[in-house]
């Protein structure tokens, strides 16, 4: 039987009706049940604040948060533009710098000795603690903003990867010895192919921190006037009491979080459905 | 009659000498094998855990080499004269069934459009034609045991090494592959080295059949199934199918007897 006249039978059989219902209806409440929640939590915020009669310099609530989003919005676009922006190139630079070190890494096992050490040290060291030294070192805030993203996003993408590409299976290995195949092929072929779950996952935890390291650098280095994200935007509202705005800034960058994710979790899925068991649904 | 003679008169494809191979420094994992293969033949290594047939099929395919004693092809070993099947299926999970087989091809810089003949033809040998855009994941287990055994053949090679590639298998799948074996064998007309712990199995496909002991790993007898090919279900009912599982199994007896 072919794959299709498979896939035929099972759509006449009653059980894999029901089943398919019952996916579809997993898939909805996926979406629903976490914005039901949301809209519960809104409404619960909104109440207490009405009910009790809380002034907004204490807290603000949704209406009022919202007003201000709409209100700022100008100031709000930029400031979030900027914090993007240093942890996406952020990001980038640790894909770049964590992969390409960690295939070097496979490459050559004394590089791997020498450096790895190193890679730990930086990631085991506060990047708050970091921070201002890179402040002094680098002029342009900007700059160094995206050095601590950096090197906060960098070592889960280069531990993820480096493991990776260790994981290939023995026997295939093996394989690819007896046909003879060059270092560039094996790397090529099966090393990087094996390492791509590992890297993704580097990827997904890397987008959180990279996010992170862009706001603990603007608190920071953004002191007044640098003009920098939504982060810095927090801070300076805080020394003027503006407190709507620190909670319109604050929403942004959860929503800046929950984007970043939703994306690498996209990227991840739609790179390994055909093959990797995570993303590959069976059914029960 | 002596297995040694039974397919000498075939032209000489590989020849070990005394050879042994010690992990380690005290791991002696293999003590003075000497072993003739011939072109054509079926031969199997029968042995109880531990008595050394993965290392003497991992010699043979070069992956490590003898502590003592030498390996010799008769005519010096050529790009794709070698092909290996392991007891997993070991397919890269991220390629299509097509492109696992493509692979002994693609390491040497065939592109797929060139060789897209031999992958089907490959295919078709295994029965799966239908099967070259899936997925190893959507296959049986019988199935990507088939998907390997066509990556193997897919350079039609003069020896195909087998380590226990149907032990994982029920009975029924294994009684298919093993016809299947054979009638893909007589097509390619290669030779294999098959290891097994099985008996029948050893009966039915081979024509010369090693048995081992461990502890140190060595060959104790050779046995000679001369019975002629093709071989089919008649084969398996038959009173020197009997005969030769009978011998077989006392021989491997006496393998367990001396490890123990
Ligand atoms: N790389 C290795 N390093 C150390 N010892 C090894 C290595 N490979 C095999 N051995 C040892 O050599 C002996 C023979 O191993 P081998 O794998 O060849 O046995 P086998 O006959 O294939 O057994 P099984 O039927 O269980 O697969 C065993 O005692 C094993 O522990
Ligand atoms: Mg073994």
């Amino acid at each position: 039987m072919s794959l299709a006249e498979t896939a035929a039978a099972a759509a006449a059989d009653p059980e894999e009706g029901a089943r398919a219902r019952a996916r579809r209806i997993e898939a909805w409440a996926r979406w629903t049940l976490p914005v039901a929640v949301l809209v519960l939590v809104i409404l619960g915020w909104h109440l207490f604040v009405t009910l009790n009669r809380i002034p907004h310099y204490i807290l603000p609530g949704p209406v009022r948060v919202a007003e201000v989003i709409v209100a700022d919005w100008p100031v709000l676009w930029d400031g979030m533009l900027v914090t993007a922006k240093i942890a996406l190139y952020a990001l980038a630079l640790a894909v770049l710098g964590g992969g390409g070190l960690a295939v070097l890494f496979s490459l050559s096992r004394w590089t791997e000795m020498s450096f790895f050490p190193y890679a730990v040290i930086l990631q085991v060291t506060p990047v708050v603690a970091i921070a201002p030294l890179i402040k002094i070192a680098v002029d342009d805030a900007f700059t160094s903003a995206l050095v601590c993203a950096w090197i906060v996003a960098f070592f889960p993408i280069l531990s993820n990867t480096t493991m990776g590409l260790k994981s290939a299976d023995h026997n295939l290995r093996d394989l690819y010895r007896i046909y003879g195949a060059t270092r560039w092929q094996r790397l090529r072929y099966l090393e990087l192919p094996s390492a791509l779950p590992y890297f993704l996952t580097g990827l997904r935890i890397g987008g959180g921190l990279s996010l992170i390291g862009a706001v603990v650098a603007e608190f920071v280095i953004g002191t007044a006037g640098t003009g920098l994200g939504l982060a810095s935007m927090i801070q300076e509202a805080s020394y003027r009491l503006n407190i709507p705005r620190m909670f319109a800034a604050l929403a942004l960058i959860a929503l800046l979080g929950v984007a970043i994710f939703m994306a690498l979790t996209l990227l991840s899925h739609l790179l390994l459905r055909r093959w990797h068991e995570s993303a590959v649904r069976r059914e029960a | 009659m002596d297995a040694a003679s039974l397919t000498a008169a075939r032209p000489r494809l590989l020849t070990m000498t005394g050879v042994g191979k010690t992990f380690g420094g005290d791991v002696e994992a293999l003590r003075g094998m000497s072993l003739e293969i011939n072109e054509g033949d079926f031969i199997s290594l029968l042995g109880p855990s531990g008595c050394g047939k993965s290392t003497a099929l991992r010699l043979i395919a070069g992956l490590i080499h003898p502590t003592r004693g030498s390996i010799r092809w008769d005519r010096p070993k050529g790009e794709g004269d070698l092909g290996v099947v392991f007891q997993e299926p070991t397919l890269m999970p991220w390629a299509t069934v097509e492109d696992n087989v493509w692979l002994p091809l693609r390491l040497r810089g065939r592109p797929r459009a060139a060789v897209r003949d031999d992958i089907m033809s490959a295919l078709r040998l295994v029965g799966l034609e239908g099967f070259a855009r899936a997925y190893p994941r959507e296959l049986s287990g019988g199935m990507k045991m088939r998907v390997s055994i066509a990556r193997a053949m897919v350079t039609r090679p003069r020896l195909i090494l087998m380590d226990e590639p149907f032990a994982a298998l029920d009975e029924i799948t294994r009684f298919r592959l093993n016809d299947d074996l054979l009638a893909m064998k007589a097509e390619i007309g290669c030779t294999v080295v098959f290891v097994t712990h099985s008996v029948f199995e050893s009966v039915f496909l081979s024509d010369r059949i090693i048995v081992m002991a461990a502890r140190p790993g060595r060959v104790i007898r050779e046995l000679a199934v001369d019975e002629p090919y093709p071989r089919d279900e008649s084969f398996r009912t038959s009173a020197a199918y009997v005969a030769h599982c009978r011998a077989a199994s006392e021989a491997l007896h006496e393998a367990m007897g001396e490890a123990a």
